[in-house]
């Protein structure tokens, strides 16, 4: 069981991942320099958050054409197991390994708060450790976390059973009072179609302990690694 | 150029000669007051650390407190207030890259961004725009470098219209036996550049902060720096990577005075000096003099001392993270600052004609009439209150009273994973230090209005404010680090303020055993709509010894006794309690009177009460009492998680003699609110009466509203949802 997190210049949240597979879960974990051209031996590959590369272009935009980010595309041929976060989702959204794209925030300031998340999908690898319709508490820290795609996309989505989290309120309610960016459809995570690529906005690593205000992330993790394991 | 005649003619003196425009550009920013501390030194002497430091012969970037065996935090605080006034996103942005670059240039990695902020009304569209950029500068450079934003205080004035104060803190820790320092001991050591090329941006900033904003001051616009937090998060990667390889024998950042000021403090201090080619310097257009490359305050830049022979070692950490790393000279034995170009000598100055030469000067103050007016002022003249629940209500949505969300959600305050209390939940931030089980708490405090009325009390409640704040959360008080946002120190009643605030602030720092261990001066902050109120800001460090322990602001649950803790012979005094408060302000207009006095060794009395409770677990919320009086902190511990509270205040809790708008609204220094447990209420009377404090039960929480009985009456009685509303006030009107 090994996990890797990548680290892009301008990667900042590569130490809260790595410090929340190590110490929290107890995963043997490496960082991985975006120079790096292969992932094989890894079970798990995370894509942190931050700015990769200052982010001056499109988020994401440089990041996609890296070394590392064919070894990832490798990884998720071999059904390697790929988790992008926040800055991490931007990037598997701009290199195709997941649809649609994430934009400017509707109120267009960055925002910093713990949200709330009903799982919708307990079936995939990432999310089958929660309750179907579970509500969760996991932190945002994002300008550009809206989730944009177009209709046919998005009913493929649907369709599929592809959107992992969907914003809502602390009941578990639909409703653009809670929906902290204006995504469409309040989609904050989604998975590819072979169903091992996932990526949202929100920063489940920084949930993973209870001094933090939450630990409901760790279920994701422990998902995809104790699927792994079994 | 911000010389004076005779400043000139000493300097021709010490040079035996004229000196070149490069040698006259380099006095100037060194000899200003921002580099050259030329007006403040004198008085800066009552700190003493600072005055031990001199002795010693240097103060360094930023203090260091130790954590553990192991561990120290670094902490400095640095105003960008010009900058900001002229260019509010960039000048925010740079005030924040610049002082965290002080903290990792010590080999600390950044874990904290604090900032203290001055606007005029936010009525005023002018001082919105100036509001809503230096926090959208803030939230830019600070959420991009990975390096939370934990707290803040934010306050709105008139006397701040034309001339708003951002200060910048950061915080980090260092292994103790890798602490960096800026010195450049060893001659034949590189000179290496590290970091952006050196552009025409911000040439003689520290000129510009070291005079009066004016009419013309937007014109001053290109000589604010313009930040790229992307490099910044690089450099301090790279820094810190490079400092592991032992080859790093000292450096310094590139800030006020950049490459002038980084060649001429570290040679001055080790005794030594540099020969430097700025030929090699790498620059961001074609011909720039020697004049501007030396002067220019390009931003994400650093000097370093290298080992003779591990240049290579040190390229190499630079080159992995794609950054410049160029040796552009060597130290020199000779106590000189030689820079050529194209090997011609440009400029040859002994480094400690830049530093320790510069004039000291000893001002004049004189006590302005306002001060003598204010002394006299009586509060008959103002009628006590009949409606409390409109006074409280007007009180949580005046601008600096009301909630800050709107700003904190701006600013990642979580990343780094440590951020235990959050913004808006206790009296200071909370940050657990990963692999130990110990906590710091952070806050940064200040009040103009107070400073302004009485400096010295206003001095002493600056730091006794923020001592209680932490210890509030549970954590000792260990160190200050201060900035001094003053006017024009030349003018007597200016330089009046400035003296009694530090006085204020060395008394109580040393009352507390909290040492100011780093700081900044900042004068000249004016603008034609006259002087800013004297306003130190005062960073504070405390330390929790088990981060399980920490104490929140509001109240958790219902069924908790709420008490009052002050010292054991304190009464409320109507002249005193509302003298310069912001309720006079807010409900009165009035501003007037001075802050009530108090004392230091009872207030260091509360503090260590706190944090004993707090570590025998007795305190359920703990939450100080300031700006607003009782109300308000009632009001605030009750909107934080919703809990409200019904209060009788007793005879005993309140003199009834004393009017209604004191009791209730007035300021006084050493008391905080707690909620405990009901069956804890005898364990905390035993603990107060060891610190010579009392604890009067005022009541229980729970409910969604607040009400307060006074001599058998009810005088406020107010749903949570109409005191929530007015908390937010500022934020939803920030929000449209």
């Amino acid at each position: 069981m090994r996990a890797a997190v990548v680290v892009f210049p301008g990667s900042n949240c590569d130490a809260d991942a790595f410090y929340a597979l190590r110490d929290e879960l107890g995963v043997q974990t490496d960082y991985i320099w975006h120079a790096e051209t292969d992932l094989r031996g890894y079970d798990l590959v995370v894509i942190p958050g931050g700015f990769s590369y200052g982010d001056y272009l499109r988020c994401g935009a440089i990041a996609r054409f890296s070394p590392v980010m064919r070894a990832v595309q490798a990884h998720a041929d071999r059904g390697g197991f790929v988790m992008g976060i926040c800055n991490g989702f931007q990037i598997l959204c701009e290199s195709g390994l997941l649809p649609g794209a994430l934009v400017r925030n509707e109120g267009m300031k960055f925002a910093c708060k713990p949200v709330y998340l009903r799982v919708e999908n307990t079936q995939s690898v990432f999310t089958r450790g929660y309750q179907p319709q579970q509500v969760i508490q996991i932190p945002i820290a994002h300008g550009e976390g809206r989730y944009v795609c177009d209709e046919p996309t998005l009913q493929q989505l649907r369709e599929e059973n592809r959107i992992l989290f969907r914003y809502c309120s602390p009941e578990g309610d639909l409703s653009e009072d809670w929906n902290p960016n204006g995504s469409v459809d309040f989609i904050a995570g989604v998975l590819n179609e072979r169903g091992n690529v996932m990526g949202m906005m929100p920063h489940p690593e920084r949930a993973c302990n209870r001094g933090l205000g939450s630990a409901d992330g760790c279920r994701l993790f422990e998902s995809a690694l104790g699927v792994l394991v079994g | 150029m911000g010389l004076n005649d005779a400043e000139y003619e000493r300097i021709c003196e010490l040079m035996k000669r004229e000196p070149t425009d490069t040698e006259l550009g380099m006095f100037a920013v060194m000899w200003s007051e921002h580099c050259g501390y030329k007006y403040s030194r004198p008085v800066l002497q009552l700190f003493k650390k600072y005055r031990e430091a001199m002795e010693a012969g240097g103060f360094e970037n930023a203090g260091v407190i130790p954590l553990n065996e192991q561990f120290g935090i670094a902490m400095k605080v640095e105003s960008h207030n010009h900058p900001s006034a002229v260019e509010p996103h960039q000048g925010a942005a740079t005030g924040v890259g610049g002082i965290i670059r002080d903290i990792f240039t010590m080999g600390a990695r950044p874990i904290a961004i604090l900032n203290s902020l001055r606007f005029g009304p936010p009525t005023d569209p002018r001082n919105r725009y100036l509001f809503e950029h230096v926090v959208e500068g803030i939230s830019h450079y600070g959420n991009c470098i990975g390096v939370p934003t934990v707290a803040g205080e934010i306050y709105f004035h008139p006397r701040y219209s034309g001339n708003p104060l951002v200060n910048a803190m950061a915080v980090g820790i260092a292994p103790l036996n890798q602490l960096m320092l800026a010195r450049a001991d060893e001659p034949g050591s590189a000179v290496i550049y590290v970091g952006s090329g050196t552009g025409r941006d911000g040439i003689h900033g520290a000129t510009f902060a070291s005079e009066a904003l004016g009419e013309d001051s937007e014109e001053k616009r290109p000589n604010v720096q313009i930040g790229d937090p992307f490099m910044e998060k690089l450099l301090i990667e790279a820094t810190l990577e490079a400092i592991q390889t032992g080859a790093v024998l000292g450096l310094q950042d590139m800030g006020a005075a950049g490459l002038t000021c980084t060649t001429c403090e570290p040679t001055a201090k080790s005794g030594t000096g540099v020969d430097i080619e700025v030929n090699q310097v790498p620059t961001r257009e074609p011909g720039m003099s020697a004049y501007e490359i030396m002067l220019s305050e390009s931003q994400e830049r650093m000097l370093l001392y290298v080992k003779a022979g591990e240049e290579h070692q040190v390229e190499a950490v630079y080159k992995k993270w794609g950054l410049n790393a160029v040796t552009i000279g060597r130290v020199i034995a000779e106590n000189v600052v030689r820079v050529r170009q194209n090997g011609e000598i440009v400029a040859e100055i002994p480094a400690t004609y830049l530093t320790n030469e510069c004039p000291t000067y000893y001002l004049d103050t004189e006590e302005p009439d306002y001060i003598r007016a204010a002394r006299e002022f009586k509060m008959d003249a103002i009628p006590d209150l009949d409606d409390a629940n409109q006074a409280l209500l007007k009180m949580l949505s005046s601008p600096n009273i009301a909630s800050k969300r709107w700003v904190y959600d701006q600013y990642d305050w979580l990343v780094q994973t440590q951020t235990v209390l959050p913004p808006g939940e206790g009296d200071a931030a909370v940050l657990k230090i990963r692999g130990t089980e110990k906590g710091i708490a952070l806050k940064i405090d200040g009040n103009g209005r107070y400073c302004y009325f009485d400096p010295v009390t206003g001095g002493q409640i600056a730091v006794a404010e923020a001592a209680r704040n932490v210890a509030c959360t549970g954590a000792m008080p260990r160190a200050v680090t201060d900035c001094l946002n003053f006017g024009n120190p030349t003018k007597p009643h200016v330089f009046y303020q400035f003296k009694g605030c530090v006085e204020g602030i060395a008394q109580a720092s040393e009352a507390f055993d909290t040492p100011v261990i780093s700081g900044n001066v900042s004068f000249y902050n004016e603008s034609e709509l006259g002087e800013v109120f004297p306003t130190p800001t005062i960073g504070m460090l405390g330390i929790l010894e088990q981060v399980e322990n920490r104490v929140g602001a509001g109240f958790p649950e219902s069924q908790l006794t709420v008490v009052l803790i002050q010292p054991a012979a304190f009464a409320v005094n109507t002249q005193q309690g509302l003298g310069a408060s912001e309720y006079l302000a807010v409900v009165h207009q009035v501003e007037n009177g001075q802050p009530a006095p108090f004392l230091l060794a009872e207030e260091r009395n509360l503090h260590h009460f706190l944090v004993k409770a707090a570590e025998q677990r007795l305190l359920r919320s703990a939450h100080d009492l300031s700006d607003g009086g009782l109300a308000v902190a009632l009001a605030e511990s009750a909107i934080i998680y919703g809990v409200g509270a019904d209060i009788v205040l007793t005879e005993q809790a309140a003199d009834w003699t004393e009017r209604r708008d004191a009791i209730l609204f007035g300021e006084f220094q050493t008391r905080v609110l707690l909620s405990v447990e009901t069956g804890h209420l005898d364990k905390i009377k035993t603990l107060v009466s060891e610190y010579g404090l009392q604890a009067i039960p005022l009541g229980t929480t729970g409910g969604d509203s607040l009400t307060v009985r006074l001599q058998g009456r009810t005088v406020m009685d107010l749903p949570l949802s109409e005191c929530r509303k007015a908390y937010q006030s500022l934020s939803d009107a920030m929000s449209k």
